[in-house]
């Protein structure tokens, strides 16, 4: 809310300053965004009256005016549309500085002196407005500082409130808590009846009176719409963000701010019938005030006349029913709308209005006779007019109950951590309209007045002693209470940990969207639907992923177009898919590799990563991890078909590891050979707690084998029979030689392992050993077709 | 006997003129071995009389000596020159730059994200998870913000059906641990939050820590402390802290909180609004079957970019995202 601080200072005028009054209203939660100068920064401009406007002798849209000064008349060249004799203007004198530097001196224009500028409000910097000079009212007293006349010296407030603030959106309000927060009454204008002189009233029929508990009506007869608003009001209109339009919408406006109740103003003309506040039927339109025309849902509440809606209750009125200047006779409203009942409507018709603001979060529901009142005596003063009765209908069944808290002394200490005395206490809530009328043995019992809709449990009062007494003068106090140890499981591994290990084999973190391109997802994850956003903020940020290598792929992208060409990036996070009615989302591990497997250095450094290298980094965190993984050759579609590897867990899956599919590599515009693993993270965090065995004092045996094998046949099968037939006693067995070539012939490869035995109690004779090893080659030969090689 | 003297010049010379060890050797051999020219001498010995012997036998043994000894020296002077010269030949630049994996780097949000875990772990303070994809009813509705509730619109909430969102904050993670558990509580619930919203102050998602501590004495004031010690502990710096009324439908007290973060044009404190925090709303506790007679609570929540952006002087938030390696490599 926009707000002109000098207004404010009208109803309490404490003794700060501007930014000192700012501190203090942002301290007691009512956050001050910014703040402007309700003019630019100007010197030498008086009232001046245009005496006497002449045609320029060689300019068409020049006029030569004489203008007095209070003192002195002289002549000034001006090329207004609006320049007249008798008219008072801004008139900056020879020796003024406008806004901007902009320095007036003695010139001629087309051959005429002139001396000095007839303003308009954007040359002040009063407003955008250049279509003409500022007009000032006739009684403007000639001579007198512009600054001083339109008292200038004021500021615009702009206070970001809170949504359960609403009773701050007023003038009233406001100034209700800078006088609680200085202890000073507030000088609210007074408000009377206006009596009404003749006996035309409003028919006003309430349909549904849970939307509209509350509705007055009056008419008001024979006003001049000609009139024009007066400067005051313009002026505190405009510093509080409000263009003037005329004189009926001006005031009601005018009140809104002031008191905080929005109004609306009809043609008497255009309702026809009566008013009827009901909600909206099936494809009912209305072309909006802002001339848009809107079809209506059935759970809009509508101001209707006999035939038609006519506004959009609480929110905008209609075009048609609108005031203009042939208005001759008003009907204004002044109604009570149920903050649930308007929730989001403004919002589902793309509007936002000052009204719509006020009635969500909740408008003082006792304010709209007195807003009536004042309204209508504010709009006989400027455009006349024969008032009538008010009409008030109203639902008691569905008004806001009056209520009463009780608020207890001790709690109150006990949230707040002080005990504030009492006195203190009845002080703050009673200038802040919260009557404590009765007392009880342990505390108050609060009447909560009709503008603090937000106050309904203790808790709510607790807020607003603290507020007022300020949260920084409340006490700080170290927590006390249990701090009973927690479970914690030696066998699983921390996130941390694994993400430290990656951090040392290289790997970069990312973190990406949970949201990706569901084409880039489709490469990588056919036939998995991504659970789609009803609301995205872009296509290629509209379905949530399902591998983490969406977002990683796209990261590749990213760095590959920044001469990044070595990438190792890991992440972790939630993948997310549909299953059944529910929605699964499971931590996952993933990471992709690119470039060079070292940096390139002064030996070697330029090898490429390959397969072997990333499964050597996975193998060493499953060792990190105390777990047993197994890499079976499979397929994944956006995978190398002969670079892929499923990888188990005691035969249950927990994730991939392969080369980017060439395809797929070149349908994202990716360089260079990908490699690329995803393992669940729930599957693989959980290893073993060590369990110490007895080291054998006895010498390890060590054998080599080296056999000719077709190239299908995987190590993992050698490696599985070789442990099969190798007996109790193996301790380890490696590869530490793969050959291809002519001499074994098409299709084959060699494999040389070497196998260790130990025995935990004695020594190992050479008998048994080669039992069990010639058992093995036996075993091999016989499953796998394998030769030695000589 | 009259050429043992000669025997041994001879033998020293050849020491002398010996320049590797080979060479030595040989002449060690020549000389001393077991045909050696003045091993032989005591071949001689049998001529002799008896009473000559022992004279005789010393001086060989003498000569024995002198010539082992010039071998031994030579062996040494020998031995040395030769570590040197393999010394001379190993040495290396040892200014060319070391060889092997570079090493990579966190994250600047997990970074940051685990100096606070960290920081409130050691005050006993557990690490809470939660789902990301929520139901209307523990983003919402739990944390009293009902349907027509105006602070909905605070949000700009990211939905797959009315009922399915993606959490807009952390505390929905509050809300199903009090409901799995029983009080007391000492939690934060760090993680990824979305809002519908990308400009150049927003992302779409980002991260926030909501902090919870249930007792059955805590006040507003042990809340004003746990904020304000964090923000010390986290800036490593002794920074002037407030607290302002404001409002969520959590928490009542609300404040947001501001920290001094160096001075405006006129000279006076610059604030920056870095976290909010409050009393558990009594609603709130309702909802997850705590009696907010007995125990009571604070809340805290804030954003995990903001205080990174804050603590590493990151002028973008947007770069968190975007991974650019040469960005994420600032912070290993």
């Amino acid at each position: 809310m926009k707000f002109s601080e000098q207004w404010l200072r009208e109803w309490v005028n404490p003794n700060l300053g501007s930014q000192e009054l700012m501190d203090q209203i942002t301290m007691a939660g009512l956050e001050v965004d910014g703040f402007e100068p309700v003019a630019g920064e100007f010197t030498g401009v008086v009232v001046g009256e245009v005496i006497s406007a002449e045609p320029h002798p060689d300019a068409d849209k020049l006029r030569v005016c004489q203008v007095s000064d209070g003192t002195n008349t002289v002549q000034v060249v001006c090329g207004a549309p609006n320049v007249r004799a008798g008219l008072k203007v801004p008139f900056a004198v020879v020796g003024a500085v406008l806004p901007g530097n902009f320095k007036i001196k003695k010139a001629k224009l087309r051959g005429q002196p002139s001396e000095g500028m007839l303003c308009s409000e954007s040359e002040l910097a009063l407003s955008e407005n250049h279509d003409g000079l500022m007009e000032l009212p006739a009684d403007a007293p000639v001579g007198q500082a512009v600054a001083d006349y339109l008292k200038l010296n004021d500021i615009t407030i702009d206070v970001d409130l809170t949504p359960n603030r609403s009773d701050c959106l007023s003038i009233k309000g406001l100034a209700r808590e800078v006088g609680v927060l200085n202890s000073l009454l507030v000088n609210a204008p007074a408000i009377e009846p206006v009596e009404a002189v003749h006996s035309e009233v409003p028919d006003i029929r309430v349909e549904a009176p849970a939307g509209c508990p509350r509705y007055l009506g009056r008419v008001l007869r024979n006003v001049n719409l000609q009139a024009e608003t007066p400067l005051w009001m313009q002026e505190k209109l405009r510093r509080s963000g409000i263009r003037s339009i005329d004189a009926a919408v001006d005031v009601t406006n005018y009140v809104m701010l002031e008191l905080g109740q929005p109004m609306h103003a009809f043609d008497r003309e255009e309702i026809k019938g009566g008013i009827v506040v009901r909600m909206a039927k099936p494809a009912e339109k209305l072309v909006l005030l802002d001339g848009q025309e809107v079809e209506l849902t059935e759970d809009t509440l509508v101001i209707a006349d006999h035939e038609k809606p006519v506004a959009i209750a609480g929110v905008m009125g209609g075009e048609h029913s609108g005031v203009s200047a042939k208005t001759r006779d008003l009907v204004l409203e002044s109604a009570y709308f149920d903050p649930i009942t308007l929730a989001g409507k403004a919002r589902e018709y793309g509007l936002h209005t000052d009204a719509s603001h006020r009635f969500e979060r909740g408008v003082d529901y006792e304010l709209a006779r007195d807003a009536m009142e004042r309204a209508t005596s504010l709009l006989m003063e400027i455009v006349g007019g024969e008032p009538g009765e008010i009409v008030e209908v109203y639902s008691d069944e569905h008004l806001p109950k009056a209520r009463t808290i009780d608020l207890r002394e001790q709690r109150l200490a006990d949230v707040l951590g002080l005990a504030i005395d009492r006195t203190t206490v009845e002080e703050i809530l009673t200038r802040l309209g919260l009557r404590t009328d009765k007392l009880l043995k342990d505390g108050w019992r609060i009447s909560v007045p009709s503008f603090r809709p937000d106050i309904s449990i203790e808790e709510d009062l607790i807020e607003e002693v603290g507020r007022i007494y300020g949260y920084n003068n409340l006490p700080v106090t170290e927590p006390t209470g249990s701090l009973g140890l927690r479970a914690r499981e030696e066998a699983v591994r921390p996130l941390s940990a694994i993400r430290n290990f990656f951090v040392a084999q290289g790997y970069q973190e990312a973190v990406t969207y949970s949201f990706v391109d569901p084409k880039v997802q489709q490469l990588l994850d056919p036939g998995r639907e991504g659970i789609a956003l009803a609301n995205p903020i872009s296509a290629d940020l509209s379905v949530m992923r399902t591998t983490l290598w969406s977002g990683l792929l796209k990261t590749v992208a990213h760095n590959q177009n920044r001469q990044q060409p070595r990438i190792r990036l890991f992440e972790t996070g939630l993948r997310f898919e549909q299953n059944g009615d529910g929605i699964d989302q499971q931590p996952m591990l993933a990471g992709v590799v690119v470039g060079n497997q070292v940096p390139e250095n002064w030996v070697n450094g330029r090898r490429t990563a390959d397969f072997f290298d990333v499964k050597g980094e996975l193998e060493s965190l499953f060792k990190v991890l105390g777990i047993e993984i197994q890499f079976l050759a499979s397929q994944h579609p956006a995978l190398h078909p002969g670079q892929t590897a499923e990888l188990l867990r005691d035969g249950e899956h927990v994730g991939w590891l392969g080369t980017l599919h060439p395809q797929v590599q070149k349908n994202l515009e990716l360089n260079g050979t990908i490699l690329m693993f995803e393992l669940f993270l729930n599957s693989i965090v959980t290893g073993y707690v060590p369990n110490f065995k007895d080291i054998s004092k006895f010498p390890e045996v060590r054998r080599d084998l080296a056999i000719i094998i077709g190239s299908d046949v995987a190590f993992a099968q050698v490696e599985e029979i070789a442990r099969k037939h190798a007996g109790e006693h193996l301790t380890a067995m490696r590869v530490f030689d793969v050959y291809e070539g002519e001499s074994l012939g098409e299709g084959n490869r060699s494999l040389a392992v070497s196998l260790f035995w130990q025995h935990p109690e004695r020594t190992l004779n050479e008998d048994e050993v080669h039992s069990v090893f010639n058992g093995v080659i036996d075993a091999l030969k016989e499953e796998l077709g394998a030769t030695l090689r000589s | 006997m009259e050429n043992l003297e000669q025997l041994v010049q001879d033998g020293l010379n050849a020491v002398e003129k010996a320049d590797n060890l080979q060479a030595l050797d040989q002449i060690r051999v020549e000389y001393l071995g077991k045909k050696g020219v003045i091993t032989q001498q005591a071949k001689t010995l049998g001529k002799l009389s008896a009473e000559e012997r022992p004279a005789a036998g010393q001086k060989i043994n003498e000569a024995k000596g002198q010539v082992e000894q010039a071998i031994n020296a030579r062996r040494a002077d020998l031995e040395k020159a030769a570590i040197e010269a393999r010394l001379a030949s190993e040495s290396i630049d040892v200014t060319l730059p070391g060889r092997g994996q570079d090493l990579g780097g966190l994250h600047p949000v997990t970074r940051t994200l685990q100096r606070i875990e960290e920081i409130f772990a050691r005050a006993g303070y557990s690490v809470e998870q939660g789902p990301e994809i929520e139901d209307d009813y523990h983003n919402f509705e739990a944390l009293n913000i009902p349907g027509h509730h105006p602070a909905r619109a605070m949000h700009d909430t990211f939905y797959f059906n009315p009922g399915t969102l993606l959490r807009t904050h952390t505390s929905p993670v509050q809300i199903r641990t009090m409901e799995a558990g029983k009080p007391p509580f000492r939690m934060i619930c760090p993680g990824r939050v979305y809002r519908c919203d990308s400009d150049m102050t927003h992302t779409p998602m980002f991260h926030q820590v909501e902090g919870l501590l249930v007792e059955k004495n805590v006040s507003f004031a042990d809340l004003k402390s746990t904020v304000e010690e964090f923000l010390r502990v986290f800036f490593e710096r002794d920074l002037k802290v407030r607290f302002r009324p404001s409002y969520f439908p959590f928490t009542e007290p609300s404040a947001e909180v501001d920290i001094e973060w160096g001075r405006e044009a006129d000279g006076s404190i610059k604030w920056l609004e870095v976290m909010g925090c409050g009393m558990v709303h009594p609603k709130v506790f309702e909802h997850c079957g705590i009696d907010a007679e007995e125990y009571r609570g604070f809340a805290f929540g804030l954003g995990v970019e903001r205080l990174a952006m804050l603590r590493y002087g990151v002028k973008d938030l947007r770069m968190f995202f975007e991974n650019d390696l040469r960005f994420l490599r600032q912070f290993r």
